[in-house]
């Protein structure tokens, strides 16, 4: 079959390639993709910013966009933390333009120039890992910093009874320690998944297209086309969702520690 | 039965998860959307709600599609 020789790896495009070897006492520290792509990220979100940061009085088209999005999440900090929201909204927006600009980074079509391939960050779990650990990490050192040994009192919520008072503190410690897993797990399986289907159909497509069989390619490979088209209109849709939600509990979770309940 | 027939069928079943999630997420908007066209005036300012319930459906859905991918890859 011809499907066989031209097998399409869904997983291969998570795979990280060194384009430049580096070491350092033992330890690989490769120029990667994946840091490649990071810079990359780093320079849109850098170009995008400054072309909007320029303070004119009647901002134009670009400052406007730039405006849109620092007030979009100073909104939703002032709404769920109050005044002493501001404080912690750079924080928020660095995590959120991150997240946004790497999850459209690799849903670019970089792939139609020759040996290029868009590499999308936020689907490896050591990435999401850490930045959900840098929204964990501000949590606890906020709170702790601010209410002291206090801070616990967000184990026990207000009107417990006293005969729950073994159970309670029990599920809320545990609800609080999950928070890092379940932020960084859905943002990495969420890219993971999608990308993982849009490559597969993909190949449906690609494979549809080179079978042997003529009535495989408008029978197969012209419903995964149309379908892919609607499946990667999803997919950007679910890039937005997954950055809006990352930013929103972050500053859910330090409303927790700037609060307490 | 053979280890790897086992493997494929659990992650077969995995994918049930991932269709619960969808029911789970759309209820969540469903929900929404009803109670906004009753009062509209009081949508605006629950769409922050909207997606916290949003994200904490579609979580549990994302996990079935991580122990299917554990089971096939991993396991």
């Amino acid at each position: 079959m011809a499907g066989e020789s031209g097998k399409i790896d869904p997983m291969h495009q998570f795979q990280i390639e060194p384009l430049a070897k580096l070491d350092l006492f033992g330890y690989d520290i490769s120029f990667t993709n994946s840091s490649l792509f990071m810079l990359v990220v780093l320079g849109a979100i850098w170009v995008f910013m400054a072309g909007g940061m320029k303070r004119e009085l009647v901002p134009g088209r670009w400052q406007m966009a730039v405006e849109g999005v620092t007030g979009f999440i100073n909104n939703m900090m002032s709404s769920s933390i109050g005044p002493e929201g501001k404080k912690y909204v750079p924080l928020v927006f660095s995590l959120f333009m991150f997240i946004l600009f790497a999850n459209f980074m690799g849903m670019m079509p970089i792939g139609i120039v020759p040996g290029a391939h868009a590499f999308t960050v936020t689907s490896h779990l050591t990435v999401t890992a850490v930045l959900a650990v840098l929204s964990f990490g501000t949590v606890l050192v906020v709170g702790l910093w601010k209410h002291g040994l206090h801070f616990f009192s967000l184990f026990v919520p207000h009107g417990t009874p006293w005969w729950l008072l073994w159970l309670i503190p029990l599920i809320e410690l545990f609800s609080f320690l999950i928070r890092p897993f379940s932020l960084a797990l859905r943002l990495f399986v969420a890219m993971t998944a999608g990308h993982v289907l849009m490559k597969v159909l993909a190949g449906f497509v690609i494979n549809g297209l080179n079978a042997e069989a003529l009535w495989v390619a408008p029978l197969v490979a012209l419903p995964s086309f149309i379908l892919m088209i609607g499946i990667t209109l999803l997919e950007l849709l679910v890039c937005a969702i997954q950055a809006y939600v990352f930013a929103l509990l972050t500053s859910l979770y330090i409303n927790d520690a700037v609060n307490l309940h | 039965m053979e280890a790897e027939a086992a493997k494929l069928i659990g992650a077969g079943l995995a994918a049930i998860g991932a269709g619960l999630a969808a029911g789970g997420v759309g209820n969540v908007f469903g929900s929404f959307l009803q109670g906004a066209l009753r009062n509209p005036a009081a949508a605006d300012s629950q769409q922050g709600r909207l997606f916290i319930g949003f994200a904490a459906a579609e979580l549990l859905g994302l996990l079935a599609f991580v122990v299917a991918m554990i089971l096939i890859f991993v396991a």
